[in-house]
């Protein structure tokens, strides 16, 4: 038995989820209540990873974590060691990875708290911040929904259930786009695969992206 | 409690049309009656803090709430207000004992403990501390939902619509109830109702909202007495509202409606020939027994034909074509009194209207006014 690749993953685990815990509390909360045009595009690109070929997210997480890039600079500024082929590396690249898992569920969660509970807990007194972090009021009842929610076995029956993309074509479409992406990488073609990878991506932002504007889901107004 | 005086003062044309002035002393029950979409929940959220009208003054004795002119505004937090919600609003994660203790921001938490069993024990929830919401009956539900606003220490309270989720013999309880605890309590209480019979019952003033407008602000006795105007008689459920003319004779004034000069107690100041509209509350309209004459018959008699009678358990309601204007009259009879004196349609009646319910509406007021406070 490799204890150490358990007590990485472990490790991993357990940093990843304190950090995708209150990441996605706000982001979901803001998500939810935003009234921001162009919502639908912000959400997907919360989703991004979702439909992304891993090997393309590896690919830009490799990119920006290099010191070419300002946050793989900043870190190496701050810490003095390189983000890539780190532990910590790995922990910020499965946040980012596992961003939607966390964001939307809560999302959702908060989204299915009717308006005039948020009021009947202003009007009791609880502020936003308590509302939102001392689990009473706002973050209770949306912890109700994040306990389902955040099943992951439950929430990928539902992706594959309600998802506009199956899984097999998702399959499909992993197999056939990211092989030539593949291909470059391994022939150390930067220049070809950053060009695949940014037409993956972009393709990918717009069609979810549209996909999110257009399923007519509204950020919750207070009556 | 403190005994706090609420004053509020609202005006927009949009997005919801809103125009009123109010006050409402400590311990002073004021309901806000109007039809759906006359703004008497928008009126309530914004005093509550929930919704920012364009122009609006809200003081709560020294301290301003909203003055939208200077840019003040402050939080529902900051205004400590209780209310309670149409639907109650209950949090289905918190036990009847939570949802108390979290509305309260002072004292240590056995003070806190202890004050929230007292208003249990006030709303007869005593036993019920550790339930959740979806193990209580609606009427227990909203008892929770009263205890939590009351836990806030409230400068106000704010019910909306309070008893419309239970039924007829839940809601008399709990009317019942509210009578009982609003005499412990010192604080201005709004309610908002489109149950006339409910603000009768439980408001010291009723003040009749429509289209955003406050029409009028009164105490109930002269509000179904003494409406401002035709339109308010006629949203607190009147419908003897009538076209006279303001007409002298023998020094006396008197009103000329159809055929008929009738004889009138008090007119406000208009010179003779006004066009007025006037008002007889059901009480003072009298039917003359059959055969049996009495004093009171002098007092402006009138006949008719009775157009339509409806029996309504205990109570009939008769609608007569009187002779000389051709307009129907209605009138509330008790069901034994039209059954001994025969009245069915086609039948030839008399009542007399008594002079003193005779109500004679100032244009002046009404085209001036809205939300005149009596």
């Amino acid at each position: 038995m490799d204890w150490t690749a358990l007590n990485i993953s472990l490790s991993l685990a357990a940093w990843a989820s304190g950090l995708l815990l209150p990441v996605g509390l706000l982001a979901g909360r803001w998500l939810a209540y935003t009234n921001l045009r162009g919502r639908g595009f912000l959400e997907a690109a919360v989703a991004l990873p979702l439909v992304l070929p891993p090997t393309v997210l590896g690919f830009y997480l490799l990119v920006m974590f290099s010191d070419a890039r300002l946050p793989g600079w900043l870190w190496q500024e701050i810490t003095g060691s390189g983000l890539n082929f780190s532990f910590a590396g790995i922990v910020l690249a499965s946040v980012i990875f596992n961003l939607p898992f966390a964001v939307q569920p809560i999302q959702r969660a908060f989204e299915g708290i009717p308006p005039y509970m948020r009021e009947a807990a202003w009007c009791s007194g609880l502020s936003v911040l308590e509302n939102l972090l001392a689990h009473r009021t706002a973050a209770g009842l949306a912890g109700l929904g994040i306990r389902h929610d955040t099943d992951f076995r439950s929430y990928a029956g539902r992706v594959r259930r309600h998802s506009p993309w199956s899984v097999a074509p998702l399959r499909a479409r992993r197999a056939r786009l990211p092989l030539p992406f593949t291909d470059r990488m391994q022939a150390f073609d930067e220049s070809a695969a950053g060009t695949m990878s940014l037409i993956l991506l972009v393709a990918s932002f717009i069609a979810i992206g549209i996909v999110y504007s257009l399923t007519g889901r509204r950020p919750i107004r207070v009556r | 409690m403190s005994g706090d005086w609420l004053f509020i003062h609202i005006r927009q044309t949009a997005p919801i049309p809103l125009r009123l002035q109010l006050n409402v002393r400590p311990g002073e029950l004021l309901a806000l009656v109007g039809p759906s979409g006359s703004g008497k929940t928008t009126t309530l959220r914004a005093i509550a803090g929930l919704y920012q009208p364009r122009y609006g003054f809200i003081r709560c004795n020294d301290d301003i709430w909203l003055d939208t002119h200077h840019g003040i505004r402050e939080t529902p937090q900051q205004r400590r207000v209780g209310v309670v919600f149409q639907d109650y609003a209950l949090f289905p994660h918190l036990n009847v004992l939570e949802h108390l203790t979290v509305a309260m921001d002072t004292g240590t938490p056995a003070s806190r403990h202890a004050e929230a069993l007292r208003l249990l024990e006030i709303v007869h929830l005593k036993g019920l501390e550790n339930r959740y919401p979806r193990e209580l009956s609606g009427g227990q539900q909203q008892r929770v939902a009263v205890a939590r606003a009351l836990a806030r220490q409230p400068r106000i309270l704010l019910l909306d619509e309070p008893f419309s989720a239970v039924d007829q013999m839940t809601r008399q309880r709990l009317q019942h109830e509210l009578a009982r605890l609003r005499r412990q309590i010192e604080v201005p209480i709004i309610l908002v109702t489109h149950d006339l019979n409910e603000a009768t019952a439980l408001a010291d003033r009723i003040c009749v909202l429509h289209g955003g407008n406050a029409l009028q602000t009164a105490v109930p006795d002269v509000l179904f007495r003494r409406p401002l105007s035709p339109q308010v008689a006629r949203l607190t459920g009147h419908y003897n509202v009538f076209t006279g003319e303001i007409v002298e004779h023998d020094g006396r004034t008197w009103l000329q409606w159809g055929h008929h000069r009738l004889e009138i107690a008090t007119s406000p100041p208009l010179p003779r020939g006004t066009l007025v509209d006037w008002f007889i509350p059901d009480s003072d309209i009298i039917l003359h027994r059959r055969g049996r004459p009495s004093l009171g018959e002098r007092e402006n008699p009138i006949g008719g034909i009775v157009e339509e009678c409806v029996t309504l358990g205990a109570r009939t309601d008769v609608t007569m074509r009187c002779h000389g204007t051709n307009e129907p009259l209605r009138l509330q009879l008790n069901t034994h009194a039209a059954r001994r004196n025969a009245i069915d349609i086609g039948e030839e009646i008399r009542v007399s209207l008594l002079a003193d319910g005779i109500h004679i509406m100032n244009p002046v007021d009404y085209e001036r006014n809205s939300g005149t406070v009596y």
